[in-house]
């Protein structure tokens, strides 16, 4: 559906990547471009009209993902370049400071690199433990290994709401609920969850969450922080510098500014925020459920179609979001992509920044389909075609 | 050479790779190609003595150019000093980026020629050439 707000659909491209990054819509383009045609002006710096008008589209952009996320406030919302960089923000800005040797941390191997490498630097700076919670034989995360997990040290609980391979989206309301019974912090990456699901950060009761612009329609180079205030006001900013104080005298006094502004030094990418803001608005104009759902069904039909080929292996038949893992028997999965490249076809071959899945997979690269709701019956019926004829695989690549 | 020689060269030397084994030897020394790539992940290892490659073997999980080219590259450099394997290799990776070179070295390795037709290859056909070179340069 709404395949004509995109320019790049003309293409003739089918584009199956969107766990990657999604397509941007014209909307989101246009309001870029008006930035720079109408309105360039730094943001809460100059007295003149046009930096007033960005003054406020920057924080009517804090304003909406607010709302959208539906924090409490909207200090609660930085601005950030994305999902990798919130996580640091708050794992070397807050974490590092609150959490002491012995402490543990439980992740999961299904997780994307951004909320597993920077806490293993943590572990290696001051003397934190890294742990996991078990998945079951689905891969997914449940409650009771959750339980398992826990120990007395267990200081905070680090999980992807959506996983970026296996797909699954886990219960982080319930999950939230018992790591709060336990003086835990719920830390969420929704960098695969908040272009197709609801999150509600207050109903889920999340401490500290981060997501991407990029995967959400938005620009690249963009993402959020979101955090509890009474949290992320103790967080310690990455930039020091402008924007972010509030004075300074020559012997060296500081003050800072409040948050968010505090923990957003330099100049923010203007541009990028707004079509953020753009974004969002999208988003909601078609309505996330309705969103939801039909990536459901199409998903639904895409996992029938597969079955059908004795020669496909799926590896994540039954979760319910919009990511699909398989692999054509025999096949390299890079050359399975490369292959679909020739009929436009785009999609991922690898092990999509979750390199200690393969442990639990007990194979490294898969291709992944991730919908969006621009797809279509009639592509994944092509797709379906092409993988058809995959027997002449090799005399189409080489 | 004939697109279809050519795929079946190519096909042959990932399907039957007669180089694709661990060897774990002490006069070994093993390098790992995942540090370039996020996907092809290749262990090659390589006895080189006195200036000469004894041999070479390799294992791991990777595309079908990356497989096919190592196992070819890997036959043409046993035996070889290790000024002659650097010859070889360099030659190798200008055909690549379709610099000049010398054809006369590369033999089977011709079936590449015309890899940089597929940018997203280059990285695939040039992965082990690379790992090899830069051990070679080292020791």
């Amino acid at each position: 559906m709404n395949r004509d707000d995109f320019e790049i659909l003309k293409k003739n491209i089918i584009y199956f990547d969107n766990g990657a990054t999604t397509l941007k819509p014209n909307v989101v383009r246009d309001s870029i471009l008006k930035y720079y045609d109408e309105y360039t002006a730094n943001a809460h710096r100059g007295d003149y009209k046009t930096s007033a008008i960005v003054d406020n589209l920057y924080e009517e952009a804090r304003e909406k993902v607010c709302k959208f996320i539906n924090a409490k406030e909207k200090s609660e919302i930085v601005f950030t370049s994305g999902t990798t960089n919130s996580m640091n923000m708050i794992i070397f800005g807050y974490f590092k400071n609150y959490l002491k040797e012995g402490d543990e941390v439980l992740i999961t191997l299904s997780e994307h690199a951004s909320n597993i490498v920077p806490w293993f630097m943590l572990e290696k700076e001051i003397g934190i433990k890294v742990n996991y919670i078990d998945l079951d034989d689905k891969h997914e995360v449940s409650i009771d290994n959750v339980k398992k997990a826990i120990t007395d040290k267990t200081k905070v609980i680090s999980i992807a709401m959506t996983t970026n391979v296996v797909g699954d989206t886990r219960p982080i309301k319930e999950i939230s609920k018992i790591a709060h019974d336990n003086n835990i912090l719920m830390v969420v990456d929704a960098a695969q969850a908040v272009a197709h699901n609801k999150v509600d950060v207050q109903d889920m009761d999340i401490d500290f969450m981060a997501f991407s612009g990029h995967k959400m329609y938005g620009p690249t180079g963009t993402g959020v922080l979101y955090g509890k205030f009474d949290l992320l006001d103790k967080v310690t900013p990455f930039n020091y510098g402008g924007g972010m104080n509030a004075m300074f005298t020559k012997n060296g006094y500081v003050e800072l500014r409040e948050i968010p502004t505090r923990l957003e030094g330099g100049t923010p990418n203007i541009e990028g925020v707004l079509g953020l803001s753009e974004a969002i608005s999208y988003i909601e104009d078609i309505g996330i459920d309705k969103i939801n759902k039909y990536e459901k069904e199409l998903r639904k039909y895409l996992i029938s179609e597969l079955d059908k080929l004795d020669f496909i292996d799926v590896y994540n038949k039954e979760v319910d979001t919009n990511i699909v893992a398989f692999n054509i028997k025999g096949v390299f999965a890079q050359d399975t992509a490369v292959y679909l490249d020739k009929y436009n076809i785009c999609v991922r071959a690898g092990n999509h920044c979750a390199k200690i899945l393969d442990n639990e997979l007990n194979i490294s690269n898969t291709v992944r389909i991730s919908l969006s709701f621009y797809n279509n019956k009639e592509e994944i019926d092509l797709l379906i075609n092409v993988l058809k004829n995959s027997e002449n695989i090799w005399k189409e690549i080489l | 050479m004939d697109r279809n020689l050519k795929r079946s060269i190519i096909l042959d030397n990932y399907q039957n790779a007669n180089k694709k084994y661990i060897s774990d030897g002490e006069e070994f020394t093993k390098i790992n190609t995942r540090n370039v790539s996020c996907i092809d992940n290749l262990d090659i290892y390589i006895d080189l003595e006195d200036n000469i490659i004894k041999d070479i073997s390799f294992e791991g999980e990777a595309c079908v150019i990356s497989i096919s080219s190592t196992n070819i590259l890997i036959n043409l450099l046993i035996g070889k000093s290790k000024e002659d394997a650097l010859y070889l290799i360099d030659n190798y990776l200008k055909m690549i980026n379709e610099e000049e070179y010398d054809k006369e070295v590369l033999k089977e390795l011709l079936v590449f020629d015309d890899t940089s037709k597929q940018p997203s290859r280059i990285k695939c056909a040039t992965l082990t050439a690379n790992g090899i070179k830069k051990f070679l340069e080292n020791n």
